[in-house]
């Protein structure tokens, strides 16, 4: 059943040099209790896409074409204000840096009972020990005492499971997790990826995951987008794409990454670099650095194709 | 807490003997007040009795020892001006500086922080770009300025308010307030305008560029994200954050207040001690700008214990104990 469905979502910053398309008709869906994972290079439009969904576009950033529907029901119409229920309640967030997302002045106990009263009709008593329980939930310890500590008082690590447990605990059926590990210690990266997928899959929670670690798409995600220039250049089932990606770019970017090196022999790099938004080039955005360029690519703009179990965007595959 | 509050008083300490020193060095320093006290045609013994009585033949050190000590006990002379003991002088006009200070200050924050919290939400509206002309010629114009435009338009001109002098007053024994008649306030209405207007602009423009900041922190985003409501974000959220850095440079300017002051209180010939300096300083009374000298760095002190408390209540980050006894880290 599907739970998330983006179609033809375009996002544009009007600037000083006129407009800037930093999202151009992006589509896919979530099903529900699906794990989608999303990865592309820095400026992709990854956090971009996460923000138009929650509603939380930084002005002047605006929605200028597609639609973005939630159980069917269009949710990139309303304003910030109108959509404010369904953040949290339906769909929650998770930022990069736990650092920097726990207001430093309240207990965690406090910012938990204040969103579970925003989204439940439960009095302090309950949602305190609803508190106390998601904390216990996220494996912190002796959460009953720590429940009015300060974030100052949680290691990085500690605060990201505070952080989930935040975005968790009034029960959202989407999670947008950008980039949840990459502020993290190594040691326990490991650590939080599995206890997301726990508590998603027992809660049923589809996720849309954001990252740069491919050893986590690997791990975690059913289904992986590969994000290039404001658009989705290859979406499928995780295996498909990691084994045997078909659009030129994907294929690159798997033989760029160390931890699948031993398939390929040895390390390469795709050469060049991701246009800047002002500068992207008609037709496919990857026609300069695509090895297997042909003519159509520089004037025509490829759509998503059926290419083996996955979909391209890549004139090859053009049936 | 207890200990904080004792540990910040003895760093007080030093700062208060500092100033004392100055005080004191001005006083011995600066000026002849045998001279000054006694006029010309005096002669020697009664040059010597006067030496002698007012303890200048003593080591400077010795002097210093007694004059702090007297100081201590609210002692700082005889004015030369007006042959009275200065503590007199100090305290029979300290009601009146203080009722105006404190009105500007309480002015200066329900109008600025109120006013900087608006501008920094409605950063586009009509209304809060009004705001933030008018603070530009807040901050801009220099206070003396103000206190005489208001006097021509309000006093002159209109004339509504009165231009000078406290009104009628209230005593009670030490005290004398202008708070319980009607005269009382109409006369402070003006100088308190004059004296917080520029705290006021200041307050309301730093409000504003703090909370700007904090509304784009990425724990606002984060309580965005979980739906909680607008108003609980900007009042409960970053309101509360802003305040942490505001506390510092209010407290500051509250200080300055009292600085400032002198200024208004001429303007407006308000019988303050600011007055009473401005006075004192034209016949280099010695004694009462010493005075005023201590009393000025007494107040500093207290209202930086002020700040600290405050900066504890608010910033759970800086209640170090409390991370011993929830026992992490
Ligand atoms: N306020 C803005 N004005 C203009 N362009 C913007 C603005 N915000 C984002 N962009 C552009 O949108 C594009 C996508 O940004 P986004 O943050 O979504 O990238 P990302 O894929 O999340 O990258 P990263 O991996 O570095 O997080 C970037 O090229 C960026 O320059
Ligand atoms: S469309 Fe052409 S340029 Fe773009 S990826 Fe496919 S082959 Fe390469
Ligand atoms: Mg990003």
């Amino acid at each position: 059943m599907t739970l998330l469905e983006v179609d033809g979502l375009t996002v544009e910053f009007p600037t000083r040099r006129g407009l800037l398309r930093a999202l151009d008709q992006v589509s896919f869906s979530i099903g529900a209790g699906e794990v989608l994972g999303v990865v592309g290079e820095s400026g992709a439009g990854k956090s971009l896409t996460g923000a138009a969904i929650i509603g939380l576009l930084e002005p002047p950033g605006r929605i200028a074409g597609g639609q973005i529907r939630l159980d069917g029901r269009r949710i990139d119409t309303p304003t910030r204000e109108q959509l404010r229920p369904i953040r949290g309640r339906q769909i929650g967030a998770i930022f990069q840096d736990p650092l920097t997302t726990l207001n430093p002045l309240y207990s965690i106990g406090r910012q938990l009972v204040e969103t579970i009263q925003t989204h439940l009709q439960l009095s302090d008593r309950d949602a305190r020990a609803r508190a106390v329980r998601w904390l216990e939930e996220v494996g912190i310890p002796a959460a009953r005492q720590r429940i009015g500590a300060y974030p100052h008082e949680f290691s990085g690590g500690m605060r990201q499971r505070v952080v989930i447990a935040l975005a968790l605990c009034a029960e959202p059926r989407l999670l947008i997790a950008d980039e949840p590990t990459t502020a993290l210690d190594v040691s326990v990266q490991a650590q939080i990826i599995a206890l997301l997928k726990r508590l998603t899959r027992d809660h049923g929670t589809a996720v849309m995951l954001v990252t740069h670690d491919m050893g986590v798409i690997a791990e975690a995600a059913d289904r992986v987008a590969v994000m290039y220039a404001g658009r989705i250049a290859e979406i499928g089932p995780v295996r498909a794409v990691v084994q045997q990606p078909a659009h030129p770019y994907t294929q690159g970017l798997m033989d760029s990454i160390p931890s699948l090196q031993h398939r390929v022999g040895r390390l390469r790099q795709i050469d060049g670099a991701m246009p800047r938004l002002t500068a992207i080039p008609a037709g496919c955005a990857f026609s300069p650095r695509c090895p297997k360029v042909f003519h159509r690519c520089r004037v025509e703009r490829p759509d998503l194709f059926d290419a083996g179990d996955t979909r391209a965007a890549c004139w090859l595959y053009d049936a | 807490m207890f200990a904080f509050i004792i540990s910040r008083l003895l760093q007080a300490i030093p700062v208060l003997l500092v100033v004392g020193f100055i005080a004191y060095a001005m006083f011995a320093f600066v000026g002849d007040p045998v001279t000054i006290m006694l006029g010309q045609d005096t002669t020697e013994a009664q040059r010597a009795a006067l030496v002698h009585q007012l303890g200048l033949d003593q080591p400077f050190l010795v002097q210093y020892a007694h004059f702090m000590w007297a100081a201590l006990h609210g002692q700082f002379g005889i004015s030369y001006r007006l042959a009275r003991p200065v503590s007199d002088l100090i305290f029979e006009r300290l009601p009146a500086t203080v009722e105006l200070s404190l009105t500007a200050a309480v002015l200066a924050l329900l109008v600025g922080v109120p006013m900087g919290v608006y501008t920094a939400i409605r950063r586009d509206g009509l209304l809060a770009r009004a705001f933030m002309i008018f603070s530009l010629v807040g901050v801009s114009l220099p206070t003396f300025l103000i206190g005489i435009l208001l006097i021509l338009v309000f006093a002159v001109l209109l004339g509504w308010l009165p231009s000078f002098g406290r009104g009628e007053v209230v005593r009670f024994s030490h005290w004398s307030t202008g708070f319980l008649t009607i005269s009382g306030w109409r006369s402070l209405v003006l100088p308190a305008i004059t004296l917080g207007l520029f705290q006021m602009t200041l307050i309301m423009r730093l409000v504003r560029a703090e909370m700007l900041e904090v509304l784009r922190s990425d724990y606002i985003k984060f309580a965005r994200a979980r739906g909680l409501p607008e108003r609980a974000i900007n009042f409960g959220h970053a309101l509360k954050n802003t305040l942490v850095p505001v506390i510092t440079i209010v407290g500051l300017q509250i200080g300055g207040l009292l600085a400032f002051s002198i200024v208004t209180e001429t303007v407006f010939q308000w019988p303050g001690i600011g007055l009473l300096l401005v006075q004192s300083i034209g016949v280099a009374d010695i004694p009462v700008m010493s005075a005023y000298l201590l009393l000025v760095a007494l107040l500093f002190v207290g209202i930086n214990l002020i700040v600290d408390l405050l900066y504890y209540a608010v910033d759970p980050r800086l209640r170090v104990d409390r991370r011993a006894l929830t026992g992490t880290r």
